[in-house]
């Protein structure tokens, strides 16, 4: 215990010293966590839209106006033809084209029916898809209006029987931040661990300190520990910042008990850093490390459901999440955040945790050894 | 008691490829120092690494203090101090901390091994809020000295200590070594300065892994067959190579501002001979006189040896 006190006190002051590193794990997540929310939105707005009309009726006129008066939308962009809207997409002036056909107004009013044709530019897939699902939603919208224009007094409604309402549970106005800052946090901490565990013993392997280390009587155990300690308090520490921006730059309130997120958090780090220790053992130099760190820890964001939805991912990708740490612990801070879940909830994510991290630690343990 | 005992340690590289160091048999006596000799990739930091339990050999035995290296290795981390070719102390921490650092973590104090470090620590302790990175190379090797010794190791390791140190600070540290030995702390030194081995009690010369001769720096030189010449001339490029091309040398070599020049054993050993010889090749100033055979003499007599019988 005593040789645990010494070995800290000395690592503490190294992490102290190094002023790249306090900046790099202090300071970059608070820059990262004030930045990032407003940058990694998937909120699409400004879709430019080039509208074609062939017609030039009332009806048509009336659509446009209807689009252009949506928020998502920007006009001013009329063109004769459907080349020239065309020249618009491929110059990235436009997002979607509208093409109006002629005898828009006459077709529907006589036949109860007419065409328009919608392009969309998907090398964006993400806007490409919301832009396209937007317009077509005011297209519909748009439908309904005329319908409920012509139907008479007194009829039944030829228009839509069913109407859909929506409810978004334990978000109810789709607050993008609540969505995503509770990720980013996960991401960031994620990085942080990783990177700095991964370093920490490759260092003194490259320095050669290790060499001075591995003579004196010092367990392997007691510098294992040694290591991971303050990383771990510097990432609970790196969190409680986390938690304070939230609270007060993004509103956000955890719906659930704020001590059940460090609980697991508290686990979830002896993972990750058993996972960087593991890497570190490996690795020769630092540049080594890093490469490695930085290969899992792209693959785990990828695949951590912060991003992009776990269900989604095909079957070894949802395999691969699983056995990652970091999607478990994403899951774990939304379902606290937004959703108040308890311990009982998160028993199974909590489970997998302490597997993987059990797992990593020993594996870090017996592959880092005093002799070769 | 031996300090330090080898029986034919063996140790391989790359799965037996690279032989390092071949059957390595040696004893250091309590309070000896004894310097291992030999040019770089001779094997010297293996064995150094194989007897600070570092490295597992691959062959043969050795005990520390008494302690088998690989199955006492603990017993042996508690009493050895090692000091690796290569400076390696925390350069992000300072002097002090440093050497607090090493004495807690072998469960001691600065204060009471103090004494030992004393007359070295003066030196530094100027410096002592200053960080280890930022000392000269010769303060460096001081402040890995004391961290070698803050804990009263019984045997001491330093493998090449005065490597890329300057003239001075080499001679001030065999200085202090010499007081350590009064200490009755066993030293392991190694190095590629020959002129250093005449300071250690006894020396094992080795090249290739091998050892190839142990003896006190004094019989080491005894050994030494046949007699040695130095041979100076106006043009030195042209003197050696006539006297390589002349009949009875046996080994020609720049040693200094003159050549080192051996006969073989069964040539005339006459010097007017030679003389006669090199002011016919038109050398001027020429000057041949016998001198005593130094270490590294005998070692290129005895590592050519090994070369020839390959």
């Amino acid at each position: 215990m005593r040789t645990l006190r010494f070995l800290l006190q000395k690592e503490f002051r190294q992490i102290l010293r190094s002023r790249s590193l306090l900046i790099s794990i202090v300071l970059g997540p608070i820059i990262q966590l004030t930045l990032l929310p407003l940058a990694a939105n998937f909120e699409v707005k400004k879709i430019a839209v080039a509208v074609v009309d062939h017609d030039h009726s009332s009806y048509s006129e009336k659509l446009i106006a209807k689009i252009y008066a949506s928020p998502y939308f920007t006009g001013g962009r009329y063109r004769e033809s459907y080349k020239d809207a065309a020249k618009l997409v491929e110059q990235n002036k436009a997002d979607i084209v509208l093409e109006i056909p002629q005898n828009f107004e006459d077709n529907l009013v006589r036949d109860g029916n007419a065409e328009i044709f919608i392009a969309v530019n998907a090398i964006n897939g993400t806007k490409a898809g919301v832009g396209s699902g937007y317009l077509a939603n005011i297209i519909a919208d748009y439908n309904q209006d005329i319908r409920l224009q012509w139907s008479q007094p007194g009829h039944f409604s030829e228009a839509s029987a069913i109407d859909l309402v929506n409810e978004n549970w334990y978000n109810p106005f789709m607050n993008y931040f609540l969505y995503m800052v509770p990720g980013l946090m996960v991401s960031l901490l994620t990085g942080i661990g990783a990177f700095s565990a991964s370093l920490n013993i490759v260092k003194e392997k490259e320095i050669g300190t290790i060499e001075q280390i591995n003579v004196t009587p010092i367990k392997k155990s007691t510098f294992i520990l040694g290591k991971l300690i303050p990383y771990w308090v510097l990432s609970m520490f790196v969190f409680t910042i986390g938690m304070l921006i939230s609270r007060f730059a993004y509103s956000i309130v955890p719906v659930g008990n704020i001590s059940l997120l460090y609980g697991f958090l508290s686990v979830y780090l002896l993972t990750l850093l058993g996972a960087g220790l593991l890497i570190s053992t490996y690795s020769d130099t630092q540049q080594q490390a890093v490469s490695l760190a930085f290969f899992f820890v792209l693959v785990f964001n990828m695949i951590s459901g912060v991003f992009t939805p776990i269900d989604s991912m095909p079957g070894w990708g949802k395999v691969l999440s699983y056995i990652s740490p970091m999607s478990h612990f994403a899951s774990v801070m939304r379902m606290v955040v937004l959703k108040g879940s308890t311990f009982i909830d998160i028993l199974p994510h909590f489970i997998a945790i302490v597997i993987l991290g059990v797992i990593f630690n020993t594996w870090a343990i017996l592959n880092y050894r005093k002799t070769t | 008691m031996s300090a330090i005992t080898l029986d034919n340690i063996t140790k391989t590289y790359n799965k037996g490829k690279v032989l390092a160091v071949d059957k390595a048999t040696f004893d250091v006596a309590e309070g000896e120092t004894f310097g291992l000799i030999g040019p770089d990739g001779a094997g010297k930091t293996s064995i150094f690494r194989v007897l600070t339990t570092l490295l597992l050999p691959d062959g043969g035995s050795a005990t520390v203090a008494g302690f088998d290296v690989v199955k006492d290795y603990e017993k042996i981390r508690n009493c050895i101090g090692y000091m690796p070719g290569r400076f390696s102390l925390y350069q992000d921490l300072t002097v002090e901390e440093n050497l607090n650092f090493f004495a807690t973590i072998f469960n001691t104090t600065v204060k009471e091994n103090y004494k030992l470090i004393e007359e070295i620590y003066v030196q530094i302790e100027p410096f002592k809020t200053r960080r280890a990175g930022k000392l000269s190379g010769g303060m460096k090797q001081k402040l890995a000295l004391c961290c070698a010794l803050i804990h009263k190791p019984r045997v001491l390791f330093l493998d090449e200590p005065t490597t890329g140190v300057d003239a001075v600070s080499r001679v001030e540290f065999w200085d202090m070594l010499k007081r350590l030995k009064h200490q009755g702390i066993s030293i392991l030194v190694s190095t590629p300065y020959m002129d250093e081995a005449a300071l250690c009690d006894r020396i094992a010369l080795i090249e290739g892994g091998k050892l190839l001769s142990i003896a006190s720096p004094a019989d080491t030189i005894k050994k030494y067959p046949g007699k040695l010449f130095a041979v100076k001339a106006a043009n030195m490029h042209q003197l050696l190579k006539d006297l390589r091309s002349y009949e009875g040398t046996h080994s020609c070599f720049t040693f200094g501002d003159a050549m080192h020049v051996s006969f073989k054993q069964d040539a005339n050993t006459d010097v007017s001979k030679l003389t006669g010889y090199l002011t016919a090749k038109g050398h001027k100033e020429l000057e041949i006189a016998e001198i005593p055979a130094g270490i590294e003499d005998y070692f290129i007599r005895i590592t050519e040896k090994e070369i020839a019988e390959k």
